[in-house]
């Protein structure tokens, strides 16, 4: 119930937008706000994962600054861009994969990544010496610019990662394992899974879609910069949150986490063509990760209670 | 006399300081089933958790139809046809009926060239299952938190029970329940003794071990106190072995004061 509550959200403030401008209700943009959107969902899904193992990674938005560092540099001197791509999304899997390592020596996530958070960022720095390296590379750019069918190649890649992360979840060995571990790691252990392979896969993956939105953004943006993706990471888990994943694992909502970006990216995009204030857009942002994390717990628990007492009243009167 | 279904020899097991097992000996028969019975901390659950394979034993040997077995986890115990349910079943409450039965060992089939999770077939097979053991759980596609306790039990033994098991281990399998739950459990206990499956039960209660049970084996400290027929002893035997730790019946065996 509450899950569905996002998307009457989302259809209600589309609506009252519409009313609200006259620039709102156009394909372009809903192109726009999905274009935006769309790097931000191909992260979400990774963190969808995580957060359904019970864990959370704040690292996402420094990967992205150090990768689109690494990419721009790169691409700058001259590397080809066959083995840029692949390389990037390499160093993100792997920075992911220590992340994981460390998580599975039962240190808790969010220190784990905190410090990724800070370290990855001072790397991004380190790299770059503090400026923005420029992307000229025509191919590359058109991961951001380019159109396909009239839509946006980013829009494109957004959608087969989601499609890709709900096939995972819903028909995957490795999905279903995620989900058991975040739901209850003991009695996930007693049926033979192997907790810390998957834990370090969910954090692996989720560093290669940090590189993938990476690149989007570099491309989109013409450049790679240490102060890319900076508190991306928030928009990320508010989004998935706000989207019914549990924060306390075992329950993953990719369509949950698609509407719970559009969500984001269409409240700010409203604001915006009504010409509110944009240092009050961050206000926004954090009373919804508020908002979010409130339905995810609390009215979430009530709603289960209550579904959990209609059900042994039933079962009372058999 | 044929060969017993599972051997165990002089197994021991301590924990840092504490010794929890020493040198306990326990045989038992194909659709025999054995109480097992003894105060607190008297080692049943560990004695149970090694031969499930969750513990490895220190010392000690497992015989399984004969053979020496090493169990290093629980799935290689599995594979032997050892079961085991354990106190807070070890389900999973969000998942549901169906993913929770088969979860480690999934029905695959190919899609587009990837192994994929056959849930049609899971779920259809969870069902029948719950028919044929005469389990009441709503619908095998409920998550598990949304069952009673009752309920939650009848999905531990149908995971327990619907790989063709030898031996299912239940630990305090009528601790928390109701009284028809309790009978359910003695049904199920019955129906497995009758499909020539092993049942070892921890109990607390000794009226569901007299109930049930063909023999009885009482633990104290880490040791096996005595060991009885069921049809041969009474209540009382039984309790005065659980609080004295002596067998009134061989009044000359001492505490066994083992140089360790």
């Amino acid at each position: 119930m509450v899950h569905y509550g996002l998307f009457m959200a989302l259809g209600l403030w589309i609506v009252a937008m519409s009313f609200a401008s006259e620039y709102f209700l156009t394909w372009l943009n809903f192109l726009n706000v999905a274009r935006q959107a769309a790097p931000i969902v191909i992260i979400a899904i990774g963190m969808t994962f995580v957060i359904a193992t019970a864990g959370i990674d704040l690292s996402v938005g420094s990967l992205v600054a150090f990768t689109s560092c690494l990419a721009a540099t790169w691409l700058a001197d001259g590397t080809p861009l066959a083995l840029v791509i692949p390389a990037i999304l390499i160093v993100g899997t792997v920075a992911g994969i220590i992340n994981g390592y460390f998580v599975t020596l039962a240190l808790p996530a969010f220190v784990v990544t905190l410090a990724a958070l800070v370290y990855l960022r001072g790397f991004a720095f380190v790299y770059s010496n503090g400026y923005a390296v420029p992307i000229t590379n025509d191919l590359f750019l058109a991961i951001g610019r380019g159109q396909f069918l009239g839509v946006h190649i980013p829009i494109w890649i957004a959608a087969v990662v989601a499609i890709v992360g709900w096939f995972v979840v819903t028909k995957t060995r490795f999905g279903l394992y995620a989900l058991a571990i975040g739901g209850r790691e003991e009695a996930a252990r007693l049926m033979g899974i192997k907790v810390e392979r998957i834990k370090i896969a969910v954090y692996g993956a989720t560093g290669f879609l940090a590189a993938l939105g990476s690149i989007v953004i570099s491309a989109r943006l013409s450049n790679g910069s240490p102060n890319s993706g900076i508190m991306l990471e928030l928009d990320v888990i508010t989004a998935t949150v706000l989207g019914g994943t549990s924060l306390f694992g075992g329950v993953a909502r990719i369509g949950g986490t698609v509407a719970g970006v559009l969500f984001i990216n269409f409240v700010r995009n409203g604001l915006n063509l009504m010409g509110v204030n944009p240092f009050w857009v961050q206000v926004v942002t954090g009373l919804i990760l508020l908002l979010a994390v409130l339905l995810n717990t609390v009215v979430n628990r009530r709603v289960e209670e209550w579904a959990r007492l209609g059900d042994t009243e039933r079962e009372g009167q058999t | 006399m044929t060969v017993p279904f599972v051997e165990m020899h002089n197994i021991s097991k301590r924990f840092g300081a504490v010794v929890a097992l020493r040198r306990v000996n326990l045989i038992l028969q194909n659709g025999e089933v054995l109480g097992l019975v003894g105060d607190n901390a008297a080692g049943k659950s560990t004695l149970m958790k090694i031969l499930s394979g969750a513990y490895t034993p220190d010392a000690g040997e497992i015989l399984v139809e004969g053979t020496t077995m090493k169990f290093e986890n629980p799935i290689s115990a599995r594979t032997a046809g050892i079961e085991m349910i354990y106190q807070d079943y070890a389900l999973v409450p969000q998942l549901t009926v169906t993913q929770n039965i088969f979860l480690g060992r999934e029905h695959m089939r190919r899609r587009f060239g990837v192994a994929t999770l056959d849930n049609r077939r899971m779920d259809s097979e969870a069902g029948t299952m719950f028919q044929m053991l005469g389990l009441r759980v709503s619908s095998v596609t409920s998550p598990v938190q949304e069952l009673s306790g009752g309920q939650q039990q009848a999905v531990a033994i149908a995971r327990a029970t619907a790989f063709d098991a030898k031996l299912v281990i239940m630990d305090e399998p009528t601790a928390s329940l109701g009284v028809p739950a309790i009978a359910k459990v003695r049904e199920t206990i019955v129906r497995l003794k009758q499909n020539d499956v092993a049942v070892i039960m921890i109990s607390h209660r000794l009226e569901d071990v007299f109930s049930v049970a063909d023999r009885v084996i009482v633990m104290k400290h880490g040791q096996v106190v005595g060991m009885r027929d069921v049809s041969d002893t009474a209540t009382d035997e039984i309790v005065h072995m659980i609080v004295a730790g002596t067998d009134p019946r061989q009044p000359a065996a001492p505490d066994d004061p083992e140089p360790s």
